[in-house]
C-alpha cells in the first residue's frame, strides 16, 4: 500500500510538471494524455483502498516521505497518512478529477492553452492529495494552499476576461482571511500542544477539559479558541456564510473546473478539516454549536439564492454552498460520518450536475442563462437523463421504508435525523432550518430541470446563439433561413462528444449508487472509521429512533418542492413573475444575494481604496517623493541654476577667479 | 641713484597693467595676447634687476628662457588667433563665449 499511496500522490504533481513545463515540447496531445493517464491510473489505485476499508480489513497506515523541519522541539516531516477518512477523499478526489480531466478534452477542444489547463488541473489534484493525507497540520496547510493556489490559476484561466481575473482575486483575498484564523489555529496548537502531529493533538485532546488560554486579553476555554479559528479557516475554503462571496463568482471558471473544485472536492477541504479534528472539536461544545449554526445558516441562506438566480452554474454554486451547509451541521451536532457520507454522496451528484450544465452550455454555444433555454430534453437526451440522476441525487428520492434510494437521499436523511435525535436546541434548530432548505433545494433543483429542459425553446433571443447562427450563415450564404418562430432562430443544439458524455454517465452511476452501497459503512460502522474521526455511537442509535415524521420530512419536502416547480414553472408559467412582484423587496433582497456583495462594498472595499487612496496621495507623493527622489531632484536643479552663473564662458572671468585664487593660496601661505 | 625699488615698481606696474588688460579689455582678444606678454615682461625685468641687484646670473639666464618661451607662446597664441577668426569672423572677447554653461 505505501507504494500505490506514492504513485496517487505523486502521479499528478509528475504530470503536472511534465505538463506544464513541457508543453511547447511536447504539445498538446502529449500534455493531455499524461495528464489524464497519471489521473487515471491514481484513481485505479485509489479505489481498492477506499474498498478495503469498507471490507474492514485494512489499518491506518503513514509513509514517510522527507524529512522537513527539525528545529528545536519543532519536528515534523513529510508523511502520507492514508486512514478511513482519508481513503474517503482519495477516491472523491482521483476519481472526479480523472473524470473531469477526461471531460475536459471535449469542452476545452478549441482551447489555445490546453497544457496550461491540464497542467494546473493536475497540480490541484496533487496538492488536494497532500492535503487530505497530511500527518500534521503544516502539510495540512501546504495541501491548503496549494489547493487556494490552483483555484486561483483556474478561476482566471481565461486571464484575458477581466471579470474572471476580478473573481480570481475575490476568491484569492476571501480565502486569505479564512487562512489567516487557520494559521492562528496552527499557532495556537503548537502552543497549546507543542507539536503540529495530528494524531500525537488528538490523542492529547482531552487533557484540554477546562483549561483557558488569554486570547485577545480575555480568559477564555482553550479548545474553544483553538476550534474556532480553524472552523474560520474552515469557513473561507468551504465558502461558509460570511465567507461565501467568492464561490459564485468562481462560476467565471470554466465549467470542469467549477465541477472538480468548487463543487466536489476543494471546497469540501474545509468539512474534511473539521472531521480531521472531530476529537478536539469535541472537547468544545460552544464551537460546535457555532459550527452547527454557520452550516444551518449558510444551508438556508444559498438554498433562498438559489431560487431566483438564472444563471445556471449559480444555481449549482449556490447549491453547492447550501449543501456545505449541510455537511457543516451535521458536524456540528457530532455526526461527523454523515457529513463526511454526505461529502462523498455530494462529490458524485454535484460534480454530475456541473459537467452536466457544462454539457448544456457547450451545446448553447456558451449561452448560460436559463432565461434562453427551454425544451433542451430531445435536442441532448444523454445529458438530459444525467442532469435528471443528479437532481434525483440531489433533492433525495428514496423510499423511506425500504431504505432504497438515490444518493442524496441516504445521507441527508442521515444529517437531518443525526440533528433532530442530537436533541440540543441547536440540533433541533438545524433539523427545521435544514428540512426547509431540502424543500428549497428541491424546488431550485427541478426549477433548474424544468427552465432548462422542458416547454418550448427559448434560445432565439439569445446573443450567444444569434453568433453562432450568423456564423453559420457566413459560411452558407444560399441557405436563407425564414425568420422562425419556434424560437430557435434556426440553431438546433447538438449534444456533446463521447469524451464529455462518459464521465457523465460514470457519474450518474455514482449519483444512483453510491449512497446505497456505501451508507451503511458511512453510517453504521464504527469499525470502518476506526478512530479516523470522533465516531458517536449514541447518536448513531439514536438516529434510528426518531419519530417517523421526521424520517419522512425530507422525502415530504422534496415532493412539496418538486410539486411547487411543476406548477411555477410547467403548469403556469406567469406564477414566478407574479410571486417576485409580490414580495417586490424581499425578491429583490434574495435576488440580490442578500446583499452581502454590496454590504461588503461598503464595509471593506471602499474604506481599502479611501485608504489606499490616503496612502497614495498624502503618504506616497506628499511625503515620501516629497522629501526624498523628487526633494533630492529638485535640489541638484536648483545648485545647478547658481552654478550655471558662474559658468560665463568669458575669458577675462576665468582669469580673474584664477587670480583671486592665486591671491587666496599665496596669502594663505605667506600669513598663515 | 636708481635703486632696486624703482625697477620693482616698474615691473610691478607693468605687472598690474598686464592684469588689468585682461579682465577690463572688453575689445579683442589680441590685447590679452599682448597683455600676457607685459606681464612676462615685468617678470623678466624683476629677474633681471634681481640679478644684477645680487650679482648673480641665474636670474638673467631665467629671463632668456622666459622670452624664448614668450616668443613661442606669442606665436602659437597668434596661430590660434587666425584660424579662430577664419573659423568665428571675429576675435571680440565678448564673442568667446562658447564654453558659457
Amino acid at each position: 500500500m505505501s507504494s500505490s499511496i506514492l504513485i496517487i500522490v505523486f502521479g499528478p504533481l509528475l504530470a503536472a510538471i511534465v505538463a506544464g513545463l513541457g508543453n511547447r515540447m511536447i504539445g498538446n496531445v502529449p500534455a493531455k494524455l499524461v495528464t489524464t493517464g497519471a489521473l487515471f491510473a491514481s484513481c485505479i489505485l485509489s479505489w481498492p483502498i477506499f474498498l478495503a476499508f469498507v471490507a474492514g480489513d485494512a489499518v491506518a497506515s503513514v509513509t514517510p516521505v522527507l524529512d522537513w523541519v527539525r528545529s528545536g522541539t519543532m519536528e515534523f516531516a513529510w508523511a502520507l497518512r492514508v486512514d478511513a477518512l482519508t481513503a474517503v477523499m482519495l477516491v472523491v478526489i482521483t476519481t472526479v478529477s480523472a473524470l473531469v480531466h477526461l471531460y475536459s478534452w471535449g469542452y476545452m477542444d478549441e482551447d489555445p492553452d490546453q497544457p496550461r489547463f491540464f497542467a494546473y488541473l493536475s497540480l490541484f489534484t496533487f496538492a488536494m492529495l497532500m492535503l487530505v493525507t497530511a500527518d500534521n497540520l503544516v502539510q495540512m496547510f501546504f495541501g491548503w494552499e496549494g489547493v487556494g493556489l490552483a483555484s486561483y490559476l483556474l478561476i482566471g484561466f481565461w486571464f484575458r476576461k477581466p471579470s474572471a481575473n476580478a473573481a480570481a482575486i475575490k476568491a484569492f483575498v476571501v480565502n486569505r482571511v479564512g487562512d489567516l484564523g487557520f494559521m492562528l489555529g496552527i499557532f495556537g496548537i503548537y502552543l497549546v500542544f507543542g507539536t503540529v502531529s495530528i494524531p500525537e493533538i488528538l490523542s492529547s485532546a482531552p487533557s484540554l477539559a477546562g483549561s483557558t488560554i488569554g486570547f485577545l486579553g480575555m480568559r477564555v476555554d482553550t479548545a474553544t479558541v483553538l476550534c474556532l479559528l480553524l472552523f474560520i479557516g474552515a469557513m473561507g475554503k468551504s465558502a461558509q456564510l460570511g465567507l461565501h462571496t467568492w464561490l459564485p463568482d468562481a462560476m467565471e471558471g470554466p465549467t470542469p473546473v467549477s465541477a472538480l473544485i468548487h463543487a466536489a472536492t476543494m471546497v469540501t477541504a474545509g468539512v474534511f478539516m473539521v472531521c480531521r479534528m472531530s476529537p478536539l472539536f469535541e472537547m468544545s461544545p460552544v464551537a460546535m454549536g457555532v459550527v452547527t449554526f454557520i452550516g444551518a445558516a449558510t444551508c438556508l441562506f444559498a438554498a433562498t439564492v438559489g431560487t431566483t438566480q438564472w444563471d445556471i452554474k449559480r444555481v449549482i454554486a449556490y447549491s453547492t454552498c447550501s449543501q456545505l451547509g449541510y455537511m457543516f451541521f451535521a458536524a456540528g451536532v457530532g455526526a461527523y460520518n454523515a457529513a463526511m457520507f454526505h461529502l462523498f454522496t455530494h462529490a458524485f451528484f454535484k460534480a454530475l450536475l456541473f459537467l452536466g450544465a457544462g454539457s448544456v452550455i457547450h451545446a448553447m454555444h456558451h449561452e448560460q442563462d436559463m432565461h434562453f433555454y427551454g425544451g433542451l430534453r430531445k435536442k441532448i437526451p444523454i445529458t438530459f437523463w444525467a442532469m435528471m440522476a443528479g437532481t434525483l441525487a440531489i433533492t433525495g428520492v428514496g423510499v423511506v421504508q425500504l431504505h432504497i434510494g438515490f444518493a442524496g437521499f441516504h445521507s441527508k436523511d442521515a444529517i437531518l435525523e443525526a440533528a433532530y435525535a442530537q436533541g440540543g436546541e441547536m440540533g433541533r434548530a438545524a433539523f427545521w432550518i435544514g428540512t426547509f432548505s431540502a424543500l428549497l433545494t428541491s424546488f431550485y433543483s427541478w426549477r433548474l430541470m424544468f427552465l432548462t429542459f422542458w416547454g418550448k425553446p427559448r434560445w432565439g433571443e439569445s446573443e450567444h446563439i444569434q453568433h453562432a447562427v450568423h456564423d453559420a450563415h457566413g459560411h452558407d450564404a444560399h441557405d436563407h433561413h425564414a425568420p422562425t418562430s419556434d424560437g430557435t432562430a434556426g440553431y438546433h443544439p447538438h449534444e456533446s462528444p463521447w469524451v464529455m458524455l462518459i464521465p457523465l454517465i460514470v457519474l450518474s452511476i455514482g449519483a444512483v449508487a453510491a449512497g446505497y452501497l456505501f451508507g451503511p459503512a458511512f453510517l453504521q460502522s464504527a469499525s470502518f472509521w476506526n478512530g479516523a474521526v470522533a465516531y458517536n455511537e449514541h447518536l448513531m442509535h439514536a438516529m434510528h429512533e426518531v419519530p417517523t415524521l421526521v424520517k419522512y420530512a425530507a422525502s415530504i419536502v422534496m415532493a412539496l418542492g418538486l410539486l411547487g416547480a411543476i406548477y411555477a414553472y410547467v403548469l403556469n408559467k406567469d406564477v414566478p413573475a407574479k410571486v417576485a412582484d409580490q414580495l417586490g423587496p424581499i425578491y429583490r433582497f434574495v435576488y440580490r444575494k442578500w446583499m452581502f456583495d454590496e454590504l461588503y462594498h461598503y464595509l471593506f472595499v471602499v474604506p481599502a481604496f479611501w485608504l489606499g487612496r490616503v496612502f497614495w496621495n498624502k503618504v506616497d507623493i506628499g511625503v515620501i517623493d516629497r522629501f526624498g527622489p523628487d526633494g533630492a531632484a529638485w535640489v541638484v536643479v536648483q545648485g545647478a541654476a547658481v552654478a550655471k552663473k558662474v559658468q560665463s564662458g568669458y575669458l577675462y572671468s576665468y582669469a580673474l577667479v584664477m587670480l583671486l585664487g592665486l591671491v587666496a593660496a599665496i596669502s594663505w601661505v605667506i600669513f598663515a | 641713484m636708481i635703486g632696486i625699488e624703482h625697477f620693482l615698481i616698474v615691473s610691478s606696474c607693468l605687472f598690474v597693467l598686464g592684469v588689468l588688460g585682461i579682465f577690463l579689455n572688453r575689445k579683442n582678444v589680441l590685447i590679452i595676447l599682448m597683455s600676457i606678454e607685459l606681464i612676462l615682461l615685468a617678470v623678466n625685468l624683476n629677474l633681471v634687476a634681481f640679478s644684477a641687484f645680487l650679482g648673480d646670473l641665474t636670474g638673467q639666464i631665467f629671463a632668456m628662457f622666459v622670452l624664448t618661451v614668450a616668443a613661442a607662446e606669442a606665436a602659437i597664441g597668434l596661430a590660434i588667433l587666425v584660424i579662430y577668426f577664419r573659423r568665428r569672423g571675429t576675435i571680440a572677447v565678448d564673442d568667446v563665449n562658447r564654453m558659457k554653461g
